[in-house]
């Protein structure tokens, strides 16, 4: 039997380079079948981005490019997927568990009439067809869920899957752009970040170094910006830390938020609620500074230290940077 | 205006939450059942407009069992003139295509204007459903609105997108969905306790609404569950004036920095 489709919808930003998730998606597409990226380009940055996923394993490439900012919600993206469903009959489609990629999963999967699995950490074959894996309830539970029959559509948690791809020099096909097939939102403006951050995406940080309430003002919290900088992580918060005003909701890390699973979780001054363990509770290693000796956090802590962040931290920079001179 | 919005009864994500293991399914003992805290956002959304607008109608929507009724009561006495809810013995364990297409059908019964949810609830976290239910009533979707401003004509908001800050603006009839970024629900007063009692709450059966859960369309199955073993503590040392190398000396040894 040939190997099967996956259809793999692939971000790309307003600077042309595909968004962080690509890699995993590609991934986990190549766990299951030919990997097929869709991608939806600027003028002029499509074929840039197209051998970017193939050096990422695409095989194939369904690329669209427009010649305007987008200026309609969903549908050019969703359109261009559509259309490669048309043209490649996938076994499985993924797009990343983010904002656009839930919409194009949730309209795709109503047109087609087909089974979707949201939030999907892993993916794997059985005798009968694509398996996806699902952490539920903040990872407490671990589900598989399948279709009953026709494709799956999968929503994959960014950061999740580490496999990844051979790279490939992808066949590109180039579709036009389609005209919305449902009524759809307009977009009257966009403002690109303008954070100068160089720090890894949170989502996809092999590091997450988080500051919680424990770290007193917005002025503390400047301890976990310190410490991820000095790792080169992503930088995250706690719940309380966001609602004190100390750091943007977009570094949310929890059950309400972020969820992150990097190689190695650094908490700073977070208590460790229920919540919070939620979001970060799959890191391979997980270390928690807290000055509570009866924080929750150091229940799952792989290392615990019992103290004041900001006298354990600027040495634990010191000493790290000694070692790599 | 006639404005549904989507209420949902999940487990308390401040306590624990288990799933049978047999089954598969949200074990409901395990837990307590409250309010999701993103669908009262998601009401105070739309009774906040309310107040500000003449004849706008606010109907609650909910699909769950039995229990759901006092939930969809609760939001009842945030404001809203009559709840829904769905119930029916088949829809155990329904899939998010089948969910959608019965809240969809709920909707147009109800008859709308615009759908207002929740962006993703604390259970299930797909984040899929509002957009489903907007494929399924063939009307425009804005999701994940860390912001919204609704109109007698359209709604305007802002939300994440790649790289960037999103302004967008639907015509209505429409389905939103809310972020955490809206303010915070209001506590239902005594006299909104009261009135809600009086509040009309309709339910509904599949065979009300026309669907057949048993249709032979793809469905997503649960093929197994277990439980991922807890998390156990590992060394921890109380400071004294060395743990920033020790800490370092144990990252290194583990080679994560």
């Amino acid at each position: 039997m040939a190997e099967q489709n996956v259809l793999v919808f692939l971000p790309v930003l307003p600077s042309g380079e595909l968004v962080g998730s690509a890699a995993g998606l590609l991934g986990a597409a190549a766990q299951l079948g030919t990997p097929v990226g869709v991608l939806v380009a600027g003028a002029g940055q499509g074929q840039a981005a197209a051998q970017a996923a193939g050096e990422l394993g695409a095989a194939k490439v369904y690329l669209t490019e427009n010649d305007d900012a987008p200026t309609t919600l969903t549908a050019p993206a969703l359109e261009a997927v559509a259309a490669a469903w048309e043209a490649t009959d996938p076994e499985a489609v993924l797009v990343p568990n983010d904002i656009d990629g839930r919409d194009i999963a949730a309209r795709l999967a109503v047109r087609t009439s087909s089974a979707v699995a949201a939030d999907a950490v892993g993916v794997h074959r059985d005798a009968e067809g694509v398996v996806a894996e699902h952490s539920v309830y903040g990872s407490a539970f671990t589900t598989e869920s399948a279709p009953t029959h026709g494709a799956l559509i999968i929503t994959l948690r960014e950061g999740a899957v580490e496999a990844r791809a051979e790279a490939a020099q992808p066949e590109v096909i180039t579709l036009d752009a389609a005209q919305p097939k449902s009524a759809a939102a307009v977009i009257t403006g966009f403002a690109e970040n303008v954070e100068a951050s160089s720090r890894p995406d949170l989502r996809s940080a092999k590091i997450v170094v988080s500051g919680g309430r424990g770290l007193g003002s917005k002025e503390g919290f400047g301890l976990a910006e310190q410490l991820a900088d000095a790792l080169g992580a992503g930088l995250g918060a706690s719940r309380a830390a966001v609602d004190a005003g100390y750091a943007p909701y977009s570094l949310q890390v929890g059950q309400t938020g972020v969820s992150v699973a990097p190689d190695l979780y650094i908490a700073l001054g977070i208590s460790g609620a229920v919540q919070h363990q939620a979001g970060m509770q799959t890191a391979k290693t997980i270390v928690a500074i807290n000055k509570d000796p009866e924080a929750p956090i150091f229940d799952i802590a792989d290392f615990g230290i019992v103290g004041d962040a900001f006298e354990v931290v600027p040495q634990l920079i010191e000493t790290i940077k000694a070692k790599a001179q | 205006m006639k404005i549904v919005v989507l209420v949902k009864e999940v487990p308390d994500s401040y306590g624990e939450r288990k799933l049978n293991l047999t089954t598969g399914l949200a074990d409901r003992e395990a837990s307590e059942k409250v309010l999701d805290e993103i669908t009262g956002r998601a009401v105070e959304a739309a009774v906040s407009y309310a107040e500000s607008a003449d004849e706008v109608e606010i109907a609650l929507l909910s699909m769950g069992p039995e229990s759901a009724e006092s939930t969809l009561r609760k939001t009842l006495a945030m404001g809203g003139d009559s709840a829904h809810h769905v119930v029916d013995e088949a829809l155990l364990g329904a899939d998010l295509t089948l969910t959608a297409q019965v809240l969809a059908a709920a909707v147009q019964k109800i008859g709308f204007d615009l759908v207002i949810a929740g962006d993703a609830s604390s259970d299930g976290a797909g984040g899929l459903l509002p957009a489903m239910v907007a494929e399924q009533l063939g009307v425009a979707h804005a999701t994940s609105l860390d912001s919204l401003q609704i109109s007698a004509e359209a709604v305007t908001g802002e939300r994440a997108g790649y790289g960037g800050t999103v302004s967008v603006q639907a015509q209505l009839p429409a389905v939103v969905s809310v972020t955490e970024r809206l303010p915070d629900p209001r506590f239902p007063g005594f006299k909104g306790i009261m009135q809600a009692k009086k509040k009309p709450l309709e339910t509904y059966s599949l065979a009300d609404l026309g669907v057949d859960a048993s249709a032979d369309v793809p469905r997503s199955i649960m093929l197994s569950v277990s439980q991922t073993p807890a998390r156990t503590a590992g060394e921890k040392i109380t400071d004294e004036g060395d743990a920033g190398k020790r800490l370092a000396e144990y990252l290194i040894e583990k080679k994560v920095v």
